[in-house]
């Protein structure tokens, strides 16, 4: 199987678009954002640097189909626990009980 | 019905993988699956042991209503320790790390697994996992429950809960490679002409586990060290004081532990498979069913984890869509049950030992899943929520359905393992032995949990003891059951008779091969030209697995 050579100056540009995204991480925690936005912020942050990872470091981008599906598979089951567990968190005040 | 034809070179070629080398770094270092198999099967025996003598000290507690025995943590810590060593480290790599250790490649016509030196690694993750978690157990044990439920687990409990999460969080990247190796060896290494609609059924159900294996055993990771950070740092995610939930533990902790429930059921499926089609002397009654219901049950089994947590505050309407969920999985497995029932059907059917205890499971499974049902019916199971009604159902499950695949799997391929048989006689008995001991071990358990009788005490109410002594006196009977194929196995190995290739008369292709197989399994590469559980008349399977120059 051939490998893809990734070029020095992309791992060098990701690297320095998560220390970016690490930085970014840092000021937006000393800042107390109105409603829910800390959470919502914080965590896009972290999924945007998750994809470069997945992306780049970790040769998706240039894997086969086969690697692709491997890891919808796994991001479908993430989908899975998510997705049911905020199923309680949700509608746990749905009741007047809450 | 083509002719069965016979891959082996003569009976003068008597090196096997036991003999092929010797000494004990042969053993520590090898990279032959069969030999590894056998330091998993000998692993496993040893956590058995331990959890076994957990298990005798729970019944003589329980003898008496009062807690006279074993004080109230000391009890704690035998009912958690119990869980933890059979759960862990005796049923999740049971059947996969011996049998499908052993089998797989031999099944589809493979040399070895596609990563034998990961196969290896696997091993000796398990053993550190193991270690640290007696570790845990002799430096003064634990006492969270096998759950290990927040808060206890991180504010409050006194005992080793870091260290037995360790040997957990250890002991999974075992499992995970374990079920990469299936999956990888499944899709690459089959032998000509083994489509997947030849595969036996074992194969199926090992696949559908090793899934499970990969993309669960992770979550239970990272819940694991999430409750050490918790404990040592006091993060906060699981504590309601800094935002966190003690029930989000729970889902997390579900997320892995009820499919896990599927990695120790649903090998033992596909034992009995292979079991009921091979002494019916029938093909399987709906092949791609029963195969498709085992990746269904690994698919839905990811469902239905909040089932769990009924009484645990989780929101009645994710209760609602749990319950449903819950309901949903028990079709395959219905499929499974009903589908080896209609094998039986006018089948040549034989009760040798294997068989006692493939028809042992379909009863057992069958009242274990059952009452499954009980429990996933929101108002029953508040009703029922830690009470014995529980520990029974899943003892039905765990025991009665996983336990039995495995010593009906051991019997039925022990010949292939060892290149002995077993004492027959002995076989028959000890799995009626077991079959009653279990039995009187935990039926009596449904009725006194009925009743109201809790789980995780040492003391309760008089009215309750009728029930326990019962129990306790099952429990003894189902030890001795026990010990009588610990010591018959062993006692075979060396004065056994020996074995033939294929002593059972089938066509599979683990028994066109010698008993025991050669290190590189089989001479030649064969070529499947047959469907699964294709049944030739048995004077003409009688030549399958003969060497040529004793063929009649």
């Amino acid at each position: 199987m051939s490998e893809h050579i990734v070029q020095l100056k992309v791992y060098v540009t990701i690297f320095l678009a998560l220390l970016v995204g690490t930085a970014l991480t840092v000021m937006a925690g000393l800042h107390d954002f109105p409603g829910k936005l800390n959470v919502i912020i914080a965590l896009t942050i972290a999924v945007v640097k998750a994809t470069l990872v997945v992306l780049y470091f970790m040769h998706v981008r240039y894997s086969s189909r086969l690697i692709w599906v491997v890891f919808t598979s796994a991001l479908f089951w993430l989908v899975i626990l998510f997705a049911l567990t905020f199923s309680d968190y949700w509608t746990r005040c749905w009741l007047p009980v809450c | 019905m083509k002719a069965f034809e016979t891959f082996e070179t003569p009976s003068a070629a008597r090196v096997n993988y036991i003999n092929a080398e010797y000494g004990l770094k042969s053993w520590l270092l090898t990279r032959d699956h069969k030999r590894i198999a056998l330091l998993y099967l000998g692993s496993i025996s040893f956590f058995f042991f331990i959890g076994g003598l957990y298990a005798m000290f729970i019944r003589l507690e329980l003898l008496t209503p009062q807690g006279d025995l074993l004080a109230s943590t000391t009890y704690n810590k035998v009912f958690t320790q119990h869980g933890i060593i059979m759960i862990f480290f005796f049923l999740i790599p049971s059947i996969p790390a011996t049998l499908g250790n052993f089998l797989v490649p031999l099944m589809i016509g493979a040399k070895d697994l596609a990563f034998p030196r990961i196969n290896l690694l696997s091993w000796y993750i398990y053993l550190l996992g193991g270690i640290i978690t007696i570790y845990a157990l002799l430096a003064g044990g634990v006492d969270t429950g096998w759950t290990f439920y927040a808060p206890y687990s991180t504010t409050f409990s006194n005992s080793y809960v870091i260290a037995a999460g360790l040997g957990i969080f250890v002991s999974g990247f075992s499992s995970i490679l374990t079920g990469l190796n299936f999956i990888v060896t499944i899709h690459t290494m089959r032998a000509p002409g083994m489509t997947w609609f030849r595969l036996p059924l074992f194969i199926w159900a090992h696949y559908a586990t090793s899934l499970v294996m990969i993309l669960g055993t992770p979550v239970v990771a990272i819940t694991i060290l999430l409750l050490a950070f918790e404990r040592v740092a006091h993060v906060g995610i699981f504590d309601p004081a800094a935002g966190g939930d003690p029930v989000l533990f729970q889902h997390l902790f579900w997320f892995y532990s009820h499919p896990a429930v599927y990695i120790m059921v649903l090998p033992s499926m596909g034992v009995v498979s292979e079991l009921i089609a091979n002494f019916s002397r029938k093909n399987i009654f709906g092949y791609k069913f029963v195969a498709f219901s085992s990746l269904a049950i690994a698919v839905f089994g990811f469902l239905v984890w909040g089932h769990h947590l009924f009484v645990a505050s989780q929101s009645v309407y994710a209760g609602m869509i749990f319950s449903f969920l819950s309901f949903a999985v028990a079709i395959p497995s219905a499929i499974k049950v009903f589908n080896w029932t209609a094998t039986l059907y006018k089948g040549s059917i034989s009760y040798d030992t294997p068989m006692l205890y493939a028809l042992g499971f379909i009863g057992l499974f069958t009242v274990g899943g059952m009452t499954g049902l009980f429990l996933a019916a929101l108002a029953v199971d508040v009703h029922v929520s830690d009470t014995y009604f529980i520990v029974a159902h899943f003892h039905y499950i765990m025991v009665g359905g996983a336990l039995f695949g495995y010593l009906g799997g051991l019997h039925y391929w022990w010949p292939k393992i060892s290149g002995r048989m077993y004492p027959e006689g002995w076989g028959r008995f000890s799995a009626l032995v077991i079959f009653v001991g279990f039995n009187l071990t935990f039926l009596p358990q449904f009725v006194a949990g009925y009743l109201g009788m809790p789980r995780r005490y040492h003391a309760y109410p008089p009215e309750f003891q009728v029930f326990n002594v019962l129990s306790s006196a099952g429990a003894s009977i189902l030890g001795v059951g026990f010990l009588i194929p610990m010591i018959y196995l062993v006692w075979s190995m060396r004065y056994g008779k020996l074995a033939e290739a294929n002593p059972w008369h089938l066509p599979g292709l683990e028994w066109r091969t010698a008993s025991p197989p050669p290190t590189e399994n089989f001479l030649a590469t064969p070529v499947v030209t047959w469907e699964a559980y294709e049944f030739a008349p048995v004077e003409e399977m009688r030549v399958i697995g003969k060497f040529r120059d004793e063929e009649v």
